[in-house]
């Protein structure tokens, strides 16, 4: 595992850094290419967004230089960079592109959107080759290990946006909110936002009533809905189920006696008052009527708030599932490594050699050294002529994605066990190899 | 053998008890899948009970255990029917607990029985019975759906934040099950209340209003038929309903405590 990545994030460099780096996508194949023919490096790939930029590779040796590349791609001094850089190896560089890709990383955590950028970047690094065997392996796990947190956790499953608490809270009033009526009362942004998310949920007509009439029917127009004259606001305003208030009246607009009028009228189901007015549009008093659900401009804000912490405790649970993850894919990567399979091919073939030797000796006769050594050559010259080539085929499987393939044809033909101590030991093996400089 | 299949039963449902008082403080997605099997299958080994029961011929319709065990099974079943509709478990956790404690009590095995020696139309007693305890269940849900209505609402009254993350389904939803119940179990109380009155006449020649058992069931039959009137008229739920369904639960606990001291409608050991 020779995984090497190195970034920035929106927690470790501020937007100035961020947007120097930042690159478009018509330049993101070319800087694929470039990265992927950067010295030490095998294959790479480049994720940038608004919030990160990340470099992944596969290198050679474990030890590529990656703070050089983005000095020489971006023209950048070491000391206007380096500082704001993370850089990690291996095991760790597996772990945060784990998390990176499951949204843990993310400004806001759970948001469904990095996901998706993060399989843009991997098809355009793919579309020009510099993506093959290792970090195609490596990519592939991590877009299941994001579908497995986001199934498995409910970290993306709060929304964060007052106008999708107002949409959530109303649906823990009404269940479906399909046929549901919205009332507007004065017609801004806010509460036009919060409309359309309901609308989109389902909502039936639409009703707007605002102190100027003409911007009450310009916004019902909007929605298919319809105007109501401010003063025939108490008469109608039963008829909807969810009401969405966001007036500049000094005082409350509705009150207690009103409350009761609604209810009474609509025979005691209830309704929810969105009052994103400050001052409160629904008087205290009002909103304490059994059946009369009123939340206010801060109570959705505290419920916004509370959806992040419980995305936080959510995480948590998600970074168990990357914890196992990465360990799986670090053992899924011993069963691909090649090394202990061709030691034991090697094994398996000297064994043989040995046997034969022992076995035609008898028949030789005494044989003086010099010929010893040349029988010894001749036969370790046919082994190795002959393990050249599934040795060569072997090693080259390793870079490409079908190494598991040909490991498995090769372990099968010569009937190898490759013990779980031996992998073991290649494996450090590789990683002292890789820390020579 | 019937009593063994019964306490099998008992078991099941103790899981339901345990969820019902877990859910009131956690919600727990893989315990409530749980409790609903556990439920299901109570379910089938109380269905072999009641089945066995009555293949023996050894059943006594007026038994006081038999009763509860069929009461238990109707409320489960009523439960499963709203299950199936809806697909939420919380109205077990009132459901559960009533079913687990009328099962147990039904487990136990001294058998009072009611005097019907004398009583002449056994149609009439199986039908009274039958009717009477469908109304029972339909009283237990409507009953539990108007608490979870009145949780729900001070959740989403109180704005914590938590309410957000609730086992509890959306409060309309739990106000339909509450009313459909009601409507539902409206017409069997009062068949059930007829031909408890026709079995009444044709073995005493009348209808002893001043009986505690029969003032009882008239008292809580006529709370019910308040309950399905305000909430059709001017459409009472929340607490005004809650208190009206607590209202008629106790009634009808009361009506069923009377069997113990009715001259009439009384049981006695067997």
């Amino acid at each position: 595992m020779r995984f090497q990545l190195i970034g920035v994030n929106h927690k470790s460099a501020p937007l100035e850094v961020r947007e120097r780096l930042a690159i478009p996508d018509s330049r993101l194949p070319d800087t694929c290419r470039d990265l992927a023919a950067y010295p030490g490096i095998e294959e790479g790939m480049v994720i940038s967004t608004c919030n990160r930029v990340e470099v992944v590779t596969h290198t050679v040796n474990g030890h590529a230089d990656l703070r050089g590349f983005l000095h020489d791609h971006f023209h950048l001094k070491p000391e206007e960079l380096d500082a704001h850089l993370y850089e990690f190896r291996e095991k760790d560089a597996v772990r945060h592109l784990f998390r990176v890709a499951s949204s843990l990383d993310s400004m806001v955590v759970g948001e469904a959107q990095i996901l998706g950028q993060v399989k843009e970047a991997y098809a355009t690094a793919r579309a020009v080759g510099a993506v093959r065997g290792q970090l195609d392996q490596l990519f592939s796990r991590a877009f299941a290990v994001a579908k497995r947190v986001r199934s498995e956790t409910a970290v993306g499953s709060s929304s964060v946006s007052i106008a999708s608490v107002a949409v959530e809270l109303a649906k823990k009033i009404f269940g479906s909110l399909q046929g549901k009526n919205v009332f507007i009362v004065g017609a801004g942004k806010m509460s036009e936002l919060a409309a359309r998310h309901l609308m989109a949920h389902g909502c039936g007509s639409i009703f707007v009533a605002n102190r100027t009439y003409e911007r009450a029917i310009g916004l019902a127009q909007k929605f298919d809905g319809q105007a109501i004259k401010f003063e025939d606001l108490y008469a109608t305003c039963d008829r909807a189920d969810i009401v969405i208030t966001s007036t500049g009246a000094p005082h409350a607009i509705f009150r207690r006696e009103h409350g009761e009028q609604f209810l009474a009228r609509r025979k005691n189901r209830p309704m929810f008052f969105i009052d994103i007015a400050v001052p409160r549009d629904v008087s205290q008093d009002m909103a304490k009527l059994d059946g009369i659900f009123a939340y206010d401009i801060d109570d959705l804000q505290q419920a916004v708030t509370s959806h992040v912490a419980d995305r936080r405790k959510e995480a948590e649970r998600a970074e168990a599932i990357i914890a196992s993850e990465v360990e799986r894919f670090e053992a899924r990567l011993q069963t691909l490594d090649v090394v202990p399979t061709i030691v034991s091919l090697q094994d398996h073939l000297e064994t043989i050699r040995q046997a034969e030797i022992d076995r035609v000796r008898g028949r030789l006769g005494q044989l003086s050294p010099e010929q010893e050594i040349a029988v010894e050559a001749l036969t370790r010259g046919i082994i190795n002529k002959v393990m050249h080539t599934p040795i060569t085929t072997l090693k080259s499987a390793a870079k490409e994605s079908e190494a598991t393939t040909v490991v498995d044809v090769v372990r099968r033909l010569f009937n190898l066990q490759v013990k779980e101590t031996q992998a073991k030991e290649a494996q450090s093996k590789n990683a002292e190899a890789g820390t020579r400089p | 053998m019937s009593l063994l299949w019964l306490r099998f039963a008992l078991g099941c449902y103790f899981v339901g008890l345990v969820y019902a008082f877990v859910a009131l403080s956690r919600t727990s997605d893989l315990f409530s899948r749980v409790a609903l099997h556990a439920a299901s299958l109570g379910m089938v080994f109380h269905f072999v009970s009641l089945t066995e029961l009555f293949l023996s011929g050894q059943v006594v319709w007026a038994s006081v255990h038999n009763g509860e065990s069929l009461l238990a099974f109707f409320s489960m079943a009523f439960f499963m029917v709203i299950y199936t509709a809806y697909q939420t478990t919380s109205p077990g956790v009132v459901v559960f607990p009533v079913v687990f404690f009328l099962t147990f009590i039904a487990a136990v095995d001294e058998q009072p029985v009611l005097l019907t020696s004398f009583v002449s139309h056994k149609g009439w007693l199986i039908a009274h019975i039958i009717l009477i305890f469908t109304g029972y269940a339909a009283l237990v849900l409507s009953f539990g759906a108007s608490l979870l209505y009145l949780l729900q609402e001070r959740r989403l009254k109180s704005k914590k934040p938590t309410s957000l993350i609730s086992f509890l389904p959306a409060l309309e939803v739990i106000d339909q099950i509450g009313y459909r119940s009601l409507l539902l179990g409206f017409p069997f109380m009062t068949l059930g209340l007829l031909t408890g009155s026709v079995v009444a006449v044709t073995t005493y020649g009348h209808v002893d209003f001043l009986d505690p058992k029969i003032l009882l069931s008239v008292l809580m039959w006529a709370v019910y038929m308040v309950m399905v009137f305000t909430r059709w008229n001017s459409g009472w739920r929340g607490r005004r309903a809650a208190f009206l369904a607590t209202f008629a639960f106790v009634a009808a606990l009361a009506a069923w405590a009377a069997n113990y001291f009715s001259a009439i409608h009384r049981f006695a050991a067997s």
